[in-house]
């Protein structure tokens, strides 16, 4: 049975580093959904977030390969327990008349901000699980959307479960 | 700061000890300009400074290496400067990037060290992949120090420029590409350590022309912490009580040995925990000489060229031991057939990414193989229980009957040579005791099942990724490592061509390996794919235009026998092996029947138990 899983890491950040686990993925034809990657707080540690779908073997397989990799200092499932996942969106679209108070009023029912106006256009920013991006996208007239850009999910766990070196 | 005349003195000291101006304690600028010797008025010197290719061979020269397998080019050329200045280590010319590797590859094989290989950029790194890829798939420890362009190139398409780290980054352990000197040494340190720990593997230092001629302080740190790498050593204790349980529980046991055992250490503990238990064991292609293969508990090799006993065993076991091994595809052929039967197993392995991947364990234990099986002897010598004798027995009866089907006889009283003969006649030759390197292919498998290898690190080939053309490379290796060991390097003869230039190095550094080929003018196994599998219809898979090997052999300056009758074939290789020849390569150019095939042979996709037999053709 495949599954959604949501593999968070720790690793070296060193250039490089983002390579090796995309090459990882594709040498071993897993798949990925989405891969966002950023400096920790601490600037010598790289996190990465990896939505991956697999049955519980390929994800087993995953997560050991994944720790075999020299730079990798720590795996977590986040799928495993308790989580909390967020992505970002920004979405251009085109507003002009009255079309403008309708996005407008949209973007306020998903939470979106209005970060960008110009005369004929709305940029807004919204954040959520994966879900309610596309029901935003599923809200909004097609013909309106001139740009989307979405960062791929970034997880955490809830409450004492965290990933630190 | 001014040098005083003791300096002057030390460094004479050291130009007798033939480290000319490789001065070991200090830098000393202005002695070009200063032709007629030093002047101590104007030597400036810093303590401990040296340029990036010094770092390189002092790091080498730190580890212990002995050899350094390699071929100059531009971006080396610093390194192999350093090289000419010292005398700690020998560099071993050899004639193509690929047989550096691999000759580095079988000296780690046979000496449990970790080998060194030095290649320039660009075609010097994607020549030495294949070596590198080779060294990878049997997890062999090696570092390969490449030259690469100076580091304001990197990217613009530079003369014998390619992306090292990425080309070789799915088949190496870990990879450097060091852009600042002083990161060189921490960085080689690193590279010793991830390719000699946990499971070894090739590491690659990827070092530019302008790092080796910079400078800095140099101290070789005696290790280096990696907070990212942390190999397992010992295994679960929990883990380990209940195998040693099933273990003592199993009616119909297995102990299924690969090349985890050799490359770990473990023959001994092995050897003794097998005896203990009074079990059967197989051994891998990779594990041969793991566990003695002239004792009556071995059944001999397994898998898709294995033995009827010991895939027949495999295949019906009821409690399975694997240790270090990776149940790969030519091993337990189908793994939906290999799970038909009910089995219990218990996986050691120091790599857990090994464990559960193709077929599902019961008891995994991730450890280092040596600690593991000796706190499982631990255990086992405390328990109350015995192993069940009556079952025991049993079984060995229905395994004595396996044993009978005699599957690796082969028509002994035929008019042509036939390959498993001379490698019988190998075997008694050398008293079974060589170091045997091979080529990939039929003579590969010949080898492996009729040379009984009863040591370690003794049988060298490419398991893992069948990379022809080893053969020779990995004779050099093993022979450099042991200078008075007899070394063997069984081939055929469209292998030995893939690398024949290395008859040119054997000359140089007068390497006395003794080449037997088993010469069918085909290749062998692709042939018989063909005639099993594709109506007989050999594709491509003759080899026509076969140069004469003694004249060849005698061209590179070595000598050359051809062998066309089996009555020949002992005397053939008593000479070679015999003391006039002791100091000399020999080529031996076997001619063998074309039509033998390799059997027992399990059929890709079929389960370990369907073997066609060579009585059943």
């Amino acid at each position: 049975m495949s599954r959604r899983h949501i593999i968070s890491l720790l690793m070296e950040n060193e250039a490089g580093a983002l390579s090796r686990v995309a090459g990882l993925f594709s040498a071993r034809a897993y798949n990925i959904e989405s891969l966002t990657v950023a400096p920790t707080e601490d600037a010598t540690l790289s996190r990465m977030t990896i939505v991956t779908v697999g049955s519980e073997d390929i994800i087993e397989q995953i997560t050991k390969q994944l720790n075999k990799l020299v730079d990798v200092i720590k795996v977590m499932d986040l799928t495993e327990g308790s989580h909390i996942e967020r992505e970002l969106m920004l979405v251009k679209l085109r507003a002009v008349g009255a079309d403008r108070e309708e996005i407008k009023r949209t973007a306020d029912i998903f939470r979106g901000n209005i970060i960008d106006v110009t005369e004929s256009t709305y940029t807004i920013e919204l954040t959520g699980a994966g879900s309610k991006l596309d029901a935003f996208l599923e809200a909004i007239d097609s013909a309106f959307i001139l740009e989307t850009v979405r960062t791929g999910a970034s997880g955490i766990g809830r409450g004492e479960r965290s990933l630190k070196v | 700061m001014f040098a005083g005349p003791g300096v002057k003195i030390k460094i004479k000291a050291r130009k007798s000890a033939g480290w000319l101006p490789w001065h070991d304690f200090l830098t000393v600028t202005g002695q070009n300009d200063y032709p007629h010797g030093f002047t101590n008025e104007l030597i400036f010197y810093q303590f401990m400074e040296a340029t990036g290719a010094e770092i390189v061979v002092r790091c080498l020269a730190e580890e212990g290496v002995e050899f350094v397998f390699g071929y100059p080019g531009g971006a080396v050329l610093n390194i192999y400067d350093e090289i000419f200045k010292q005398n700690k280590f020998k560099h071993v010319l050899v004639r193509h990037e690929q047989a550096a590797v691999h000759a580095a590859d079988a000296y780690a094989r046979s000496t449990g060290r970790v080998g060194v290989a030095l290649v320039t950029s660009g075609p010097g790194v994607t020549n030495a992949v294949t070596g590198i890829a080779t060294a990878y798939m049997d997890s062999i420890p090696i570092v390969v120090v490449t030259g690469q362009v100076p580091t304001p190139a990197i990217g613009l398409d530079a003369f014998q420029e390619v992306d090292t780290v990425g080309i070789t980054r799915p088949c190496v352990k870990h990879n450097f590409l060091v852009k600042d000197v002083k990161d060189l040494a921490a960085t080689m340190k690193k590279a010793f350590i991830i390719a000699a720990t946990g499971r070894p593997g090739p590491v690659v230092v990827d070092v530019p022309k302008d790092v080796t001629y910079h400078t800095t302080d140099f101290e070789y740190p005696a290790t280096v912490e990696m907070r990212s790498y942390s190999p397992v050593v010992k295994g679960h204790s929990g883990q380990m009580k209940r195998a040693v349980q099933m273990l003592l529980e199993a009616k119909r046991p297995m102990i299924y040995a690969g090349g985890g055992v050799v490359l770990g250490d473990a023959s001994e503990q092995l050897a003794e925990l097998t005896r203990l238990l009074g079990f059967p064991i197989t051994n891998t292609l990779m594990g041969l000489g793991g566990y003695p293969a002239t004792d009556r508990q071995n059944l001999g090799m397994l898998g898709m060229h294995g033995t009827y006993e010991a895939n027949m065993a495999m295949q019906h076991s009821d409690v399975l031991l694997a240790v270090g091994a990776r149940f790969d595809d030519r091993v337990i052929g189908n793994p939906a057939h290999f799970a038909r039967e009910q089995r219990r197993i218990i996986h050691i392995d120091v790599d857990p990414s090994s464990i559960s991947k193709r077929v599902k364990v019961d008891v995994p234990i991730v450890g280092d193989v040596k600690n593991v099986l000796t706190d499982m002897l631990a255990l086992l010598k405390q328990a109350k229980e015995k192993p069940d004798v009556a079952a025991l027995n049993a079984w060995w009866t229905q395994i004595e009957l396996w044993r009978s089907k005699n599957c690796l006889k082969y028509n002994r009283n035929s008019p042509i040579i036939k390959p498993q003969y001379v490698v019988e006649k190998l075997w008694e030759v050398t008293k079974g005791d060589a170091y045997v390197t091979s080529d990939v292919g039929q003579h590969q498998m010949w080898a492996a099942q009729y040379y009984k290898f009863d040591k370690p690190r003794r049988w060298i080939n490419s398991g893992g990724l069948g990379t022809m053309g080893v053969g020779l490379p990995y004779a050099m290796g093993v022979q450099l490592a042991f200078p008075d060991a007899q070394v063997a390097c069984i081939t055929g003869e469209s292998s030995i061509q893939m690398n024949i230039q290395e008859l040119s190095t054997c000359k140089q550094y007068r390497i006395p390996v003794k080449v037997v080929t088993l010469n069918n003018r085909y290749m062998g196994m692709v042939r018989q794919w063909q005639e099993f599998f594709y109506g007989s219809r050999y594709a491509e898979s003759y080899m026509e235009s076969l140069p004469d090997f003694v004249k060849l052999a005698e061209a590179y300056g070595h000598v050359g026998m051809r062998i066309d009758r089996p009555e020949d074939v002992e005397a053939a290789l008593k000479e070679a092996f015999s003391p006039a020849l002791k100091e000399r390569m020999v080529f031996m150019d076997f001619q063998t029947d074309q039509t033998e095939n390799v059997f027992p042979m399990v059929e890709g996709g079929k389960g370990l138990s369907e073997m066609i037999l060579a009585e059943e053709l």
